[in-house]
């Protein structure tokens, strides 16, 4: 945990949003590489143990000569927690993590992967329109923000899957589909992975859900028992499909499932899935009121 | 499971021939990144690539590098993208130009194990994300074409010890990825029988 104080906010956001873009690509939360390394003593295919070794060394490399852990610097998403008595604006808020993104493209460089959805022309240092992505949650009585950079890469963020179950699916259903899904997506995301699962609410929230499922600490569970029981359920079952580490085989398919869910209608019963690879980036900072930032790894 | 060494550009069929799905390899000589829109432009636009793809190595890539002069790189930060959005260039890459393998992450479907078979080409499978150690074993980017796809173009890299990679697919019309399906769909079935 590192301390700066910086007197303009605005300035202090764009700061913060510069670091945690390079940080989190660079430098992979203990809970993540913990995971990893469980996952290598677990394995017992030869080709599983090739990639999971190639895995741990290149966690090694990255922070020994300070690179990117994974080439795709991803599309930039940030959750937001604002405090209603923090002092500047959601507005400028979102102005300064769009300059912070855009800064530590150019400075670091990172690969632009931002470009028009139908025209694909690159629109440069990882911003455009509506991007980079932010989720807010707005918290009362508090005068504080917390800020988490996800970067999210393209080869897991393509195998996401949406399904409205009908309520007579049950519980059932929902395993059955998140199953699906992950023999389906087979090496194409990156296993082993954290999969995000969202449940309830509504066909776009249950999205959202499964998103923000995936930027929990590795192996955390639901505060609902019933949800993480479906947590640990949904774990057991995944690593029995034998996809195994980069779809080549093996015991270890996932590292973590995790659920986030939402109360919905009576007739509705969706069913999210996101898929985090390997490389689960993450990286938080506090920015208190008078414009101090506390950087947090493991948040 | 053997392991072996293989210099590319092979101009020996039986470079590719001897190896076998699940195989551990080894790269050295000389590797073509290319990717979506590279293919997209020699395959649906027509234009010949500017570069000899005869026993060519190629890599599924958008690296992340920085500019030295006119077209002049050096690497930042190379890795590996997702094979199977380009599964559709297997075969005319192989039959019109004889490039022999195509290493990316995440394996091709199954309608790349004939054409490979036929034409005499391999998939590598490489360790998706792991790009710092990746960037490691490509010495120089000696050569870039259409720079105008940036990060998208036509590269080409020498590189050393390049791997470990895994036979995904071979010549012989083995797949590891259509085993590991066929062995998930089993066993979904006997998961869901106990839900």
């Amino acid at each position: 945990m590192t301390t700066a104080t910086i007197t303009d906010l605005g300035q202090a956001v764009e700061d913060a949003a510069a670091h945690l873009y390079v940080w989190a690509l660079q430098d992979i939360p203990q809970d993540l590489r913990d995971a990893l390394a469980r996952a290598a003593e677990k394995e017992t295919s030869v080709t599983g143990q090739r990639v999971l070794q190639t895995i741990l060394r290149n966690v090694n490399v990255a922070e020994d000569q300070k690179n990117l852990v994974c080439q795709d610097t991803g599309i930039a998403v940030y959750y937001c927690r604002v405090g209603e008595g923090f002092p500047l604006h959601p507005a400028r808020i979102y102005e300064a993590l769009k300059a912070g993104t855009e800064r530590a493209t150019v400075e670091h460089p990172l690969r632009s992967n931002t470009v028009h959805t139908l025209t694909r022309e690159n629109t440069g240092q990882n911003v455009g329109y509506r991007v980079p992505i932010v989720h807010w949650d707005f918290i009362p009585d508090w005068d504080g923000l917390d800020v988490k950079c996800v970067p999210k890469g393209s080869g897991s963020e393509n195998m996401s899957f949406l399904k409205m179950c009908v309520p007579a699916d049950g519980v059932t259903g929902i395993k059955k589909f998140v199953l699906e899904s992950i023999v389906d997506a087979g090496g194409k995301p990156c296993p082993p992975g954290i999969v995000g699962v969202g449940i309830g609410g509504s066909a776009d929230y249950a999205m959202h859900l499964a998103k923000e499922a995936i930027a929990r600490p590795v192996g955390t569970r639901n505060e609902d028992p019933l949800v993480a029981e479906l947590e640990e359920d949904l774990y057991e079952l995944l690593n029995e499909t034998g996809i195994g580490p980069m779809g080549l085989g093996g015991d270890v398919t996932v590292l973590s499932v995790h659920v986030e869910h939402a109360d919905t209608h009576m007739t509705l019963n969706p069913v999210a899935v996101n898929y985090q690879c390997w490389a689960a980036r993450r990286a938080s900072a506090h920015v208190a009121a008078d414009g101090s930032i506390e950087y947090e790894r493991d948040a | 499971m053997a392991t072996h060494e293989v210099t590319f550009p092979v101009t020996d069929s039986a470079e590719i021939l001897k190896l076998r799905a699940g195989d551990e390899v080894v790269v050295q000589g000389h590797i073509i990144g290319i990717r979506d829109r590279t293919q997209i432009r020699i395959f649906d636009q027509m234009v010949e690539p500017p570069m000899d793809l005869r026993g060519a190595f190629l890599l599924h890539t958008a690296p992340g590098v920085r500019k030295l002069g006119p077209g002049r790189y050096e690497k930042v930060c190379i890795g590996t993208t997702t094979s199977a959005r380009m599964v559709r260039f297997t075969e005319p890459l192989g039959s019109q130009y004889g490039v022999r393998a195509i290493c990316g992450k995440g394996g091709f479907p199954d309608e790349a194990i004939e054409p490979m078979q036929r034409l005499g080409m391999v998939y590598f499978a490489i360790v998706g994300g792991a790009a710092a150690l990746e960037t490691t074993q490509i010495e120089e980017i000696e050569e870039v074409a259409w720079e105008e796809l940036m990060p998208e173009c036509l590269w080409k890299f020498r590189v050393k010890d390049f791997g470990p990679l895994t036979v995904g697919i071979d010549a012989h019309g083995n797949s590891l990825y259509r085993d590991v399906q066929e062995r998930a769909r089993k066993k979904l079935e006997d998961i869901y029988a106990r839900l």
